[in-house]
């Protein structure tokens, strides 16, 4: 505690000094830093309101930077005091547990984001589900589903993922127990809106594994998003769940002879949440409030196949910016009745049991 | 300073021999050999200063973390004041359930109770939920009875082991991360016992990384002793190619060497397809061999096999080929010159190099990750996803303590029963 504040009362101090030898010339110039996914997403993030917020704003300066996920980094810099990234790309459980930690800024979603453009208030605008912590910004929502080979085989339903004998063939799955738990409870037969209240008791978790342990001889588990298109693509795996927008690019950028389902697809957020620590926070917050109106979530569509969270961004969904096609049809949100929202409550507090369980269980 | 005493007292004609001005030969040359103590310790403080920042001080950091355990201690204080003296087996009454109220409000207003709830739920699945929700709803109450309150907001305060575990995080420093670590727990009555069977991971990943990294270790010298011995003896012109052949895939990037395993191993890889084509098996019997162990032990192998090579080479270079003749003029054999004679004078290269290997491999990371599949994994990529997935920095603490510890005590055997005498590194 002591050094942290000595050296806070140093930099305090060595600020200072700065600021008098420069006389305060170019105290306008804000700065500061936001970090995201990189790659395709990022992409679509800077087309969408990065380039265009720095070209209406020249005194803004937007360091945009990529990280692999994960909190790691966040809990480091604000434990050092020393707080780098003032906005981060989070998916929601992330947001969630950053704010627990108390890593994360709350903020007001009336207040601090703006209204959609046809005037409703944030908190009517946005989906229901994507309102849960006071800490998470929502932007788009994507969900993981399964892509197959169409050539080979013609799943319909999660049960047919689990059929080996309707389907031969090799599965690729997440080695994550989300999701996974809840597909082997649908396809045994569990109504989707009753999973997580079957996977609270024993007997359900031991159910699901249970119904893994029928195919875990035919999986290969995949770790980093852009695996399972390849998978597929190797003809590894006939069947393998994926992130929409993977399969997206798959079948429509690289036309990859795979199909996708909707069916059972898991929905889930990602959006922005600012650092606590920031000594940005009013530049952020005005940058947040543009990148995410109805109009930038609807443009961030045109790169990206990720549903904007704002039901008054939808109408205003176009064509993709290089592919040309309409792309209101690759929504996840549009699909959302044939699939189920995460249970991220449920998450947040059973995944280090889980995560355990499901470790031991692939290592048997 | 006693030196000087003792020449002071020793003054005069007593045969101490002295320099021109006078002052003892020895005490003289002391201070010169100090002078280029001084010079030589300047020289090596940045490297100091570096060592000391990089790596004495996250250690003694990881160390810290693995038994530090402050939420409880820091933000619910009143009720563990109120806690003392608990029976610890029926449900605590109104005084603990009023502690507990005001440290929760103190704790939402400051943003800190979600700390609590986290770091209990390691203990205990469902904490977290059950601390933010309570946070959320007593915020709005003002007065008790606040044991009623409670229990409305949620009947798992009715739950004695909730206070239990509570309870049990009554000191700032706890064991707990550790338990969890070697598969362990305390339960409803407090005591130490093995973690549910379903659960338990941490053992056998210790146990089979110091597995995987012994069978490197030994592939790495049946494979690497051969070439060692070529790049001694062969004519130089030969042995320079050799080496080259040697130090391309060590100056080659990690993640090109270990994709191109996968290139080559995956089922619908180079190797499988050659193997199919030549028809040694059936399309539908392409064999898996990577994505599981057989990948991460064949991929570090290869990635390792410099590691070993090198000390062997530089050890073997330096016996004189005239002991092998010798030992033939004498009668042996081949063989028996070569075990009774080579071998024993490689012992150094073939132990500095076991043990480079053998410790590279307990803490190889991106490899598994990358070609382990499920059944591949070491215990490193546990510890990488308690650092960036979970959170838990605490037990990754307690994770890479034992992983040190167990390093450092295979290190003193070895060294109590062979000897790091002789060694050669290079």
């Amino acid at each position: 505690m002591k050094i942290k504040t000595l050296t806070s009362a140093l930099a305090v101090a060595g600020f200072g000094v700065v600021l008098g030898i420069g006389g305060g010339s170019s105290a306008k110039a804000e700065e500061f830093t936001a970090v995201s996914w990189g790659g395709a997403y990022s992409e679509s993030q800077s087309n969408a309101y990065i380039k265009p917020y720095t070209q209406a704003n020249p005194d803004v300066k937007i360091n945009f930077e990529d990280y692999s996920g994960g909190l790691a980094e966040v809990r480091a810099q604000s434990e050092a005091g020393n707080v780098t990234w003032d906005l981060v790309d989070v998916i929601y459980t992330d947001a969630v547990t950053g704010c627990d930690e108390g890593l994360f800024l709350e903020i007001d979603f009336d207040d601090d984001l703006a209204r959609g453009e046809d005037g409703s208030r944030p908190t009517q605008d946005f989906l229901p589900e994507a309102l849960g912590s006071p800490c998470f910004i929502p932007q788009i929502a994507y969900s993981t589903t399964f892509g197959f080979r169409s050539d080979l085989v013609s799943p319909e339903t999660v049960a047919d993922v689990f059929d080996l004998d309707k389907f031969p063939g090799k599965r690729g799955l997440q080695k994550v127990p989300t999701y996974n738990l809840e597909w082997a409870l649908i396809a045994d037969g569990v109504d989707k809106d009753d999973v997580y209240d079957v996977l609270s008791t024993p007997e359900g978790v031991d159910r699901a594994f249970a119904k893994l342990d029928t195919i875990k001889d035919s999986v290969v588990w995949w770790e980093a998003g852009a695996q399972p298109p390849q998978l597929l693509a190797d003809g590894e795996v006939v069947i393998a769940s994926a992130y929409n927008g993977r399969l997206f690019a798959a079948i429509e950028e690289e036309k990859q002879p795979i199909a996708m389902l909707w069916d059972g697809q898991a929905l889930d957020l990602d959006g922005w949440a600012i650092a606590a620590g920031s000594e940005h926070i009013d530049a952020v917050k005005k940058f947040v409030r543009y990148a995410t109106d109805t109009q930038r979530l609807a443009d961030q569509a045109k790169w990206i196949s990720y549903g904007p969270l704002r039901k008054s961004s939808l109408p205003l969904v176009g064509k993709h910016a290089d592919l040309g096609i309409d792309m209101a049809p690759h929504m996840p949100t549009k699909y959302a009745d044939q699939g189920f929202w995460t249970g991220f409550d449920f998450w947040a507090d059973n995944k280090d049991e889980l995560s355990e369980r499901f470790n031991a269980w692939l290592a048997q | 300073m006693a030196i000087t005493g003792n020449i002071d007292k020793s003054n005069g004609d007593d045969g101490v021999m002295r320099t021109a001005d006078g002052t003892p030969l020895k005490l003289s040359l002391q201070r010169a050999q100090r002078r280029q103590k001084q010079r030589t310790f300047f020289l090596v403080v940045p490297l100091l200063v570096f060592i000391l920042f990089s790596f004495v001080f996250p250690i003694l950091n990881m160390l810290t973390r693995s038994v530090e355990d402050p939420q409880v201690v820091s933000y619910m204080s009143n009720t563990l004041d109120a806690l003392e003296g608990w029976d610890g087996e029926s449900l605590p009454g109104e005084p603990v359930f009023e502690a507990m109220a005001q440290d929760f409000k103190i704790g939402r207003e400051n943003k800190t109770i979600g700390r609590v709830g986290k770091r209990l739920n390691y203990e205990k699945s469902g904490m977290r939920g059950l601390f933010n929700k309570t946070a959320r709803r007593i915020d709005k109450i003002e007065t008790g009875p606040w044991k009623q309150t409670f229990l409305d907001i949620d009947k798992k305060w009715g739950n004695v082991e909730t206070f239990t575990v509570i309870q049990r995080h009554d000191s700032a420093y706890s064991i707990s991360y550790y338990l969890s670590a070697l598969d362990l727990k305390h339960n409803e009555q407090n005591e130490i016992v093995r973690q549910a069977e379903e659960r338990r991971i941490y053992v056998s990943l210790f146990l089979r990384t110091f597995g995987v990294s012994l069978v490197i270790a030994v592939l790495t010298l049946l494979l690497g002793f051969p070439i060692a011995y070529l790049m001694a003896n062969l004519p130089l012109r030969y042995s320079n190619l050799l080496m080259i052949l040697v130090l391309l895939p060590f100056w080659t990037s990690l993640l090109v060497r270990t994709t191109s395993w996968i290139v080559l191993l995956q089922s619908q890889g180079v190797i499988n397809d050659i193997f199919v084509a030549v028809g040694i098996i059936d399309e539908e019997e392409r064999i898996q061999m990577i994505f599981n162990m057989t990948g991460t032990i064949v991929a570090m192998t290869h990635i390792l096999l410099p590691f070993m090579v090198l000390p062997l080479y530089s050890v073997m270079r330096t016996i004189p080929p005239s002991y092998m003749r010798a030992a033939r003029s004498l009668g042996a054999n081949q063989f028996v010159a070569f075990v009774r004679i080579y071998l024993p004078q490689t012992v150094p290269g073939i132990s500095a190099g076991a043990i480079l290997v053998f410790i590279l491999a307990i803490g190889y990371y991106i490899t598994p990750a990358l070609v382990g599949g499920e059944t591949g994994q070491l215990i490193s990529n546990i510890i990488a996803y308690h650092m960036q997935r979970s959170l838990n920095w605490g037990l990754a603490g307690a994770l890479g303590s034992i992983l040190l510890l167990s390093v450092l005590v295979l290190f003193g055997l070895y060294s109590r029963f062979i000897g790091l005498r002789g060694l050669k590194f290079g």
